[in-house]
């Protein structure tokens, strides 16, 4: 079919595609912001129509795949290697990252509660913590095999010391957000401090808490996957990707990536909603414009 | 309970006395001095304002017999035990400047808060906050949250909460400072109210900037002033226990509006400096 | 205990700057006094396997010396990583590949080439969006939306990819960079460039600004405050994006590729100078980046 159409033919027809593409997005883009179609429509009809120009493109010009397989290809690798990129799925995001992430969180929550009565070791940790977040902790992988083997306890490893500081760092900026007034109020209760926290400290530092973890999910995934590039056994998301594009599979690495951006995003998107439920007072969520702010991004 | 009788009435039991109270603060340069040989003794059933310029150390003083803060020198005692045992013995409720309600909480999870950390059942919790929010007029909101309520209806439920354990002593910080005059004069009609159906029994002490609102409540003003931190002056009111709104267009409240105004002048006026 | 803030401050100049150093240095020398006992410990039994168990009667001060100094230690000593450090970096001329800094300048180069044009393409992306609304009810939710997504994981292909093409060395693993950089500098100059409120706009537009007076003299100095933060996590996931660049094809020259060969071969202390090596260079990074912040920020803060 590709060479079938003579080239001036075919770029006119993709200069129409292009223009009737434009104007369709442009028109729903003009539609009223609060309404969800208009806001939620454009985006996804401009993914949609970058999906058909890239496959139209892949057939008309022909452009070997070594390079870029069309979507169609892509989707037809994921259902044949669903088998092999569940195994996978499994190794990386059930085991490395989502192992690593709640450990690592935790570690950091309980240390930011425990050093919250002592400011001299909080000014010891935070240079500390600032210092980490410029270094590229990826590289203590080889590191973590060497000490826990080649299977995804090291790659759990490698996420919980990514994910400690960030969780640090917000716990104790989250525990320190709750007002004088509302302090004094539980004083004036006689209320000690480990009964301030759990009711009144806590809840304050949630929206903290719940950055932070949208932070450490994506950390988290790129932990597990980077660390896998450093060696591996036989399955994992980052294993499959530098294997297969070593042998220029690219059918397959490119079903992996689909896998580990889907991942990425539903785990980033559960914890958002989680958090809307748990945070559901919080002026970032429960004012729209508060909540566009959040989206984008604090 | 009358004020306007001159007669000496036997004394009442003392809910508040403060001796020589001292409060400086240190620091690099100057030390401040909060509150400088502060007396006072407040009657049981009284409603007592404490009005003064900014740095007059009134709040000082509320915070000092809430044992908020510590003093420097001198004594609080409150219904005979110290500040500190009086906190833990639940003996006071404090209102503060703003609401400070927890926004994830309901409104009548707000009120049960004081209940809830004392260890009082759910069930009689929930009963006597229920009894505290009709007090001052909000039921049928126990199911909001705090940022569905006006700035008004928030102060309402800060003071709902701190009826919670039917305190004798309210202390109460600028409680209607940040609202609008419309507001502040139905909650001040509301106070004075809930004041009276305790028939003498709750005592009152209220900080204010502003005299209306002083000598409306009150049934004793004590004007303070700044640097350092001392009482200027303590004026009686003159005015009948029943009030209305009504009275602030006499000349009795006027009169007495003046003298608390001159008393603050006088006071400012009088420091000269360190 | 006052509840309320006491008022007054420390003594100035020694004292604060010791406040604020002396809680570092008790943190550190925990963390040093942890590290020997934990190197070792770690060390021990490989160290008793091997040479102590053929001397008979041998001390703890002999386990100490032999775990402190061994060839290929599980968890190797801190001097032995400094010393392995310096006879790297001054032991060898700058362009052998036993230099640490010739690694770091291989590095370096394809951060910062992918440095540069991931903030220009961010920059360019972000007027465009804060100037057409058809870019940013399309293209901006994916911009961030692929925050959420592990960007990494491309890195192999874009190697082989082109490769293929026949573009090897640096340039592959600037464009890697390159994609890192983009995102945190496009949200946050959109964000950073919407922020002038309605109050400014007004001002700008009672003037008969154009947009391009409004854009220049307006939008560029209110979104600079977003736009450094980002900068800063940006070269340092550049840093990332760099090493890692070096790891699938087996990649000789860089710091990732040192860290591969350490593993490779089991040169435990290699790693660890490539570690340190590698935390270094990203300290020096970002540390340039806040010093352009400070030079172009009035009054050094926001």
């Amino acid at each position: 079919m590709s060479t079938a159409l003579s080239t001036p033919v075919l770029v006119a027809a993709f200069a129409l595609l292009l223009i009737v593409a434009v104007l369709s997005v442009r028109w729903l883009a003009a539609v009223d912001e609060r309404n969800v179609f208009g806001r939620l429509g454009t985006p996804l009809l401009f993914g949609a129509w970058v999906l058909v120009f890239w496959e139209a493109s892949m057939r008309a010009f022909d452009v070997p795949r070594v390079l870029l397989p069309a979507p169609s290809l892509i989707a037809q690798s994921l259902a044949n290697g669903i088998g092999v990129l569940a195994g996978d799925f499994a190794q990386t995001v059930l085991h490395s990252a989502l192992i690593g992430l709640v450990a690592g969180c935790t570690l950091g929550f309980v240390t930011g509660v425990l050093i919250d009565r002592s400011p001299f070791l909080q000014r010891g940790l935070l240079p500390l913590a600032a210092l980490a977040s410029t270094v590229p902790l990826v590289g203590i992988a080889p590191i973590m095999v060497m000490w826990f083997g080649f299977d995804w306890h090291s790659k759990a490893a490698v996420v919980v010391v990514m994910t400690f500081f960030p969780m640090l760092v917000n716990t104790l900026a989250g525990l320190a957000e709750s007002g004088h007034m509302e302090r004094d109020l539980m004083r004036s209760y006689g209320a000690g401090y480990w009964r301030t926290l759990v009711a009144l400290r806590i809840p304050v530092a949630l929206p903290f808490i719940f950055n932070a973890l949208k932070i450490n999910s994506t950390l988290a995934m790129i932990g597990a996957i980077v660390a896998e590039f450093f060696g591996s056994p036989v399955a994992g998301l980052g294993f499959r990707i530098s294997t297969e594009a070593a042998r220029l599979n690219m059918g397959l690495v490119w079903a992996a990536i689909v896998v580990a951006a889907v991942a990425g995003s539903l785990l980033y998107g559960l914890l958002g909603w989680v958090e809307r439920r748990a945070t559901f007072w919080h002026p970032s969520i429960r004012t729209t414009a508060g909540a566009v702010q959040n989206a984008t991004g604090r | 309970m009358t004020l306007s009788a001159p007669a000496p009435l036997p004394s009442p039991a003392l809910a508040v006395e403060v001796h020589g109270a001292s409060v400086v603060y240190p620091a690099a340069e100057h030390p401040v001095t909060a509150l400088r040989d502060v007396s006072l003794a407040i009657s049981e059933g009284e409603f007592i304002s404490l009005i003064g310029p900014s740095g007059c150390g009134k709040t000082t003083l509320l915070r000092v017999i809430a044992d908020l803060e510590q003093l420097t020198a001198g004594s609080v005692r409150v219904n005979g035990l110290s500040a500190h045992d009086a906190r833990l013995a639940r003996a006071y409720g404090y209102v503060f400047q703003a609401p400070a309600l927890f926004p994830w909480r309901t409104v009548l999870a707000n009120v049960c808060l004081p209940l809830q950390i004392h260890g009082v059942d759910k069930a009689r919790a929930r009963t006597v906050a229920l009894e505290q929010l009709a007090k001052v007029g909000l039921t049928g909101f126990e199911g909001k949250y705090p940022w569905q309520l006006s700035g008004g209806m928030q102060q309402r439920v800060s003071i709902a909460r701190a009826l919670g354990f039917e305190p004798k002593l309210l202390m109460m910080d600028e409680p209607f400072g940040a609202l609008d005059e419309i507001t502040r004069d139905r909650l001040n009609e509301q106070l004075l109210q809930l004041w009276r159906a305790d028939a003498g029994r709750r005592t009152i002490v209220f900080v204010t900037h502003s005299i209306p609102e002083a000598v409306f409540l009150s049934s004793r003003i004590v004007v303070m002033s700044p640097r350092p931190g001392r009482i200027a002056e303590v004026i009686e009111s003159t005015l009948p226990a029943e009030r209305s709104l009504d009275i602030r267009d006499t000349a009795a409240f006027t009169e007495l509006a003046h003298r608390v105004r001159m008393a603050l002048q006088g006071g400012h006026g009088s420091h000269g400096g360190h | 205990m006052a509840a309320t803030e006491v008022p007054g401050k420390r003594g100035s100049g020694l004292g604060a700057a010791w406040h604020r150093v002396a809680p570092v240095l008790t943190v550190l020398a925990v963390v040093l006094v942890a590290w020997h006992a934990a190197a070792v410990w770690l060390n021990a039994p490989q160290v008793i396997e091997r040479t102590l168990s053929s001397q008979p009667g041998w001390s703890a001060l002999d386990l100490v010396r032999l775990t402190l100094s061994m060839d290929r230690p599980v968890l190797p000593a801190p001097h032995q990583i400094a010393l392995d450090l310096f006879d790297s970096v001054f032991g060898w001329p700058l362009d052998s590949p036993r230099n640490l800094l010739f690694h770091a300048a291989v590095t370096s180069s394809a951060t910062l080439l992918g440095f540069a044009m991931g903030t220009a393409l961010g920059a360019l992306l972000a007027v465009a969006i804060v100037h057409s609304r058809t870019l940013e009810r399309s293209l901006f939710p994916w911009v961030i939306a692929s925050q959420t997504v592990p960007v990494l994981a491309i890195a192999p292909i874009v190697i082989v990819i082109l490769g293929s093409m026949g573009m090897t060395g640096t340039f592959p693993k600037a464009i890697i960079s390159m994609y890192l950089c983009f995102f945190p500098v496009a949200v946050a100059l959109v964000k950073g460039l919407r922020s002038p409120g309605v109050l400014e706009l007004e001002l700008l537009h009672t003037y008969a600004a154009s947009k391009t007076n409004t854009f220049w003299m307006l939008r560029v100095p209110a979104s600079l405050p977003f736009l450094f933060p980002a900068l800063r996590v940006g070269i340092a996931a550049g840093l990332v994006g760099a090493i890692v660049g070096e790891l699938p094809t087996g990649a000789q020259a860089g710091l990732g590729a040192r860290l591969l060969t350490g593993s490779y071969y089991g040169n435990t202390v290699q790693i660890w100078s490539a570690l340190v090596m590698s935390a270094l260079l990203g300290l020096v990074l970002t540390g340039c980046v806040a010093l352009v912040e400070r030079g172009v920020t009035p009054g050094g803060r926001r």
